[in-house]
């Protein structure tokens, strides 16, 4: 882990509701909501931010600098601006940043918005567009692949892949339920899982619509402060502990078919290690999870929580991942219910947050949060894992 | 061996075309002052009483005080004052109108915040800062800040 010049705090947290369309405001309402919503959460004005960072996907709505024109929104105006824009991590590498920024002693209190309007745009006219134009480009077939779900049924048989995976999906669908802000919330029950694994259409193989993650429209919106002004100017602050960001494009092709380690196990076991965590089952109480697809999401839980063989699949079948379980995954729902995308990966660390201080909402773990885990993903497997802390206890490694 | 986009014998070039189909969702307080410009040849603002300014176009929340100012309409005049100007030179497909043309910054009185619209009716070589203008309407609908067509001198 690097030197951390200074501790940083999450001192206000704001979310919109995340829908399919928001016709009723434009991109900049809709980010001044989330911000709005944010200073509230913290009791500060905009007089109390000293940098704003923004981001969302680049070409998903076809506009360009959207961080200028929705300074009308931002609350930017006289402010010094970033924006960031790494694809589906985009809400994560926000706050990789904001952390960065206010840990180095840059800035005492930093927001950042992430923030999506799907609905305005063509993602897969986008997404086409991030591959190597002279190798890639015109193989692109965006973001949907059935690769895990054809491993998955090869190593643990067609019937518990399939089974599990819907459990999944169902699991987080009984969590958006519960989430009044998620976007999806079909009401599903286990009883269906049968009926949704044979009829369910399919996208890609076995990956079929009911798996996918939604295209919603949203924002996001979080404020940090150095430990000094957080300690100041929040009762509960939560504090960030540590982050890796890892990715890797080349090797699908450097490494040909030799299956390199996966940038979730990589991101894992490095930041595990220099935290000193050996049983990240036992050490953490919730792990909000961008889980693009119930498959990757049961595929990812082995990865990130450093699982052999099928102790994933044995944990949901146990119900260990549900919200009284040993470790709860995605209390609000996670990303198969709401994917607003440049806030998608914010809303891991913001709903992880949310849990440690206890005001999650109807989605609260009934028992005490102390430490979490929230994970960002993007294009051509980015991988973001963050750890954030209750209390300003943990031992240096 | 020359690099160049002519030299294809050699160094291939890849061409594309993206294809970004996209709307935007103007929201409540745009699509009443597009309304209100389209239907009645109205330009709308809206007032934020904390820090004494009237925006055009309208905006549902103050951008520095964060003041809700959707229920402060005003009815702005059509005339204005130019307060700054370009002239455009060059053609492209984009461009609402064949070069040359004046692009201007116009307030138009009652207002705070000037809006940038195209001024005709005027060789480009006499526009002024100052200059009055009035709003000139579109004959037929684009649902746009197109529906006033233009400004000219009054």
């Amino acid at each position: 882990m690097g030197k951390r010049n200074r501790n940083v705090g999450i001192i206000g947290i704001g979310q919109t509701e995340y829908s399919s369309h928001k016709e009723h405001q434009n991109q900049v309402e809709m980010v001044n909501e989330g911000v709005r919503y944010a200073l509230e959460d913290a009791n500060i004005t905009l007089d109390d931010i000293d940098c704003v960072l923004h981001g969302n996907m680049e070409l998903f709505e076809m506009v360009h600098q959207p961080d200028m024109w929705h300074s009308l929104g931002s609350g930017a105006y006289g402010k010094d601006q970033l924006r960031i824009t790494t694809g589906g991590t985009t809400g994560a590498s926000l706050v990789c940043a904001a952390d960065n920024l206010v840990a180095s002693g840059m800035y005492d209190v930093v927001m950042a918005i992430g923030m999506e309007k799907l609905q305005e745009g063509h993602t897969t006219g986008g997404i086409t567009n991030m591959a190597d134009p002279l190798w890639f480009r015109h193989l692109q077939t965006g973001a949907l692949t059935a690769t895990t779900a054809t491993m998955m049924m090869e190593e643990f048989g067609e019937e518990r892949a399939k089974r599990a995976a819907m459990k999944y999906r169902i699991m987080m669908d009984k969590h958006a339920c519960l989430n009044p802000r998620a976007h999806r919330r079909f009401g599903l029950e286990y009883d269906q899982t049968d009926d949704l694994m044979n009829t369910s259409p399919q996208l890609v193989g076995e990956l079929r619509l009911i798996h996918m993650c939604s295209q919603s429209d949203g924002a996001c919106v979080m404020i940090f402060a150095s430990e000094e002004k957080a300690k100041e100017m929040c009762k509960n602050p939560v504090w960030i502990r540590d982050h890796i960001t890892v990715h890797r494009e080349e090797t699908f092709n450097n490494f040909g078919i030799e299956m390199p380690e996966m940038t979730h196990h990589y991101a894992a076991r490095k930041l595990f290690e220099r935290n000193g965590i050996k049983n990240p089952v036992e050490y953490f109480d919730v792990f909000e999870m961008y889980d693009p697809s119930a498959w990757w999401g049961l595929d990812w839980a082995r990865e990130f929580l450093l699982l052999k063989d099928d102790e994933h699949i044995k944990l949901l079948e146990d119900g260990e991942f549900d919200l009284d379980g040993k470790l709860p995954i995605n209390p609000s729902g996670g990303v198969t219910a709401s994917n607003p995308i440049g806030a998608t990966a914010m809303l891991r660390p913001a709903e992880a947050a949310m849990q440690i201080r206890g005001d999650a909402g109807p989605q609260q773990i009934k028992k005490e949060v102390r430490h979490a885990l929230a994970s960002g993903f993007g294009g051509t497997l980015w991988s973001v894992l963050m750890m954030l802390e209750k209390d300003l206890d943990w031992q240096e490694v | 061996m020359e690099i160049s986009y002519e030299n294809t014998k050699n160094c291939k070039v890849m061409t594309g075309k993206m294809a970004l189909p996209n709307q935007y969702f103007a929201g409540r307080v745009g699509s009443k002052f597009i309304i209100a410009l389209r239907d009645e040849n109205k330009i709308l603002g809206v007032r934020c009483e904390k820090c004494d300014k009237v925006f055009v176009p309208p905006r549902e929340y103050c951008e520095k005080c964060l003041s809700k100012l959707d229920e402060s309409w005003v009815e702005l005049s059509n005339e204005g004052v130019v307060m700054n100007y370009t002239v455009v030179n060059y053609n492209d497909k984009h461009l609402p109108r064949r070069a040359p043309y004046i692009l201007a910054l116009i307030k138009v009185d009652g207002a705070d915040t000037p809006f940038p619209h195209i001024v005709e009716g005027i060789d480009v070589g006499d526009v002024k800062v100052g200059m009055k203008v009035k709003a000139v309407f579109a004959g037929e609908t684009t649902n746009t800040i197109r529906d006033l067509d233009h400004f000219e001198p009054v």
